[in-house]
């Protein structure tokens, strides 16, 4: 196998993670298909300048994040941050970590999470600001470290640290809000602390 | 070892494992423990696999794989 089939394969194989993360940051099918086409062109292009034992996963994820950042004007110069309302610290685990049996239509507290659909999640992660759905993308679906992050979007760690910080305590009050508008939980709950 | 809202505070640094060595076997060391925190722990952890698993399964559409691998081209490359 050539160095250029064996790269073909390589990438290939990344091509449905690529796919996923591109539908989650686009919102739109369509975008993330010429997203994901971008990238692959793109990363042939540079192919030669890819060094082999390298990570050639997150090389192909930079390429799709600066692609994106790019060509969908995302909001990237400093001081057009959207900013987001500030949740409570441990927001989601103080209402259905600790809940009462009787006050969940599901019958396990372990399955409570499991209750939530694709869609659900899908969503809580699209409906998050920009500056913010990208770091948790990164982090939460595609496992990169807060310094592959930092060197994808060019800012600081401590950016990072705070974005994930605030876009999942965000995530997690529409997780909320999703159970109850579902009727998963059957009274709004006025809780304090993390349990008795 | 670290208290309680020490150790909330790093769960966060913990499940992303940004934590040194040192400090993850400390605030191990908290949770075994700790049955409150250990809960705090579970319950987000579990968060974490929900998220990471449910955004991910999205399928390939009917060809798209054909076209990328059309990237991978002479045409492509002198464009």
């Amino acid at each position: 196998m050539s160095a250029q089939e064996q790269f073909t394969t390589d990438a290939m194989q990344y091509a449905p993670q690529l796919f996923s993360t591109a539908l989650r940051m686009t919102r739109s099918r369509s975008d993330a298909e010429d997203l994901v086409q971008e990238t692959y062109i793109k990363g042939w292009r540079s192919f030669h300048t890819f060094q082999e034992g390298t990570n050639l996963r997150a090389w192909l994820f930079r390429i799709m994040t600066n692609t994106y950042i790019n060509k969908y004007n995302a909001q990237k110069r400093k001081g057009t941050e959207v900013e987001l309302d500030d949740v409570e610290e441990l927001f989601l685990y103080k209402r259905l970590g600790s809940i009462d049996q009787s006050q969940l239509s599901s019958s396990a507290e372990d399955q409570m999470l499991e209750l939530f659909t694709d869609d659900e999640v899908k969503s809580a992660l699209e409906e998050l600001p920009e500056d913010f759905r990208i770091p948790v993308l990164l982090s939460d679906v595609d496992g990169f470290s807060y310094k592959e992050i930092s060197e994808m979007l060019e800012i600081p760690i401590g950016t990072v640290m705070s974005r994930l910080h605030r876009g999942r305590k965000a995530m997690q009050k529409m997780l909320y809000e999703y159970a109850r508008e579902r009727g998963l939980i059957v009274e709004p709950l006025t809780v304090e602390g993390t349990g008795e | 070892m670290p208290n309680c809202q020490e150790t909330l505070k790093e769960l966060e640094l913990f499940l992303d494992s940004e934590l040194p060595n040192a400090r993850i076997e400390e605030i191990m060391a908290h949770l075994t423990g700790c049955t409150d925190c250990q809960g705090a722990y579970e319950f987000h952890a579990e968060l974490r696999t929900i998220v990471r698993t449910k955004a991910k399964r999205d399928h390939l559409p009917e060809g798209f794989t054909d076209r990328l691998l059309a990237c991978f081209g002479p045409e492509s490359e002198s464009e």
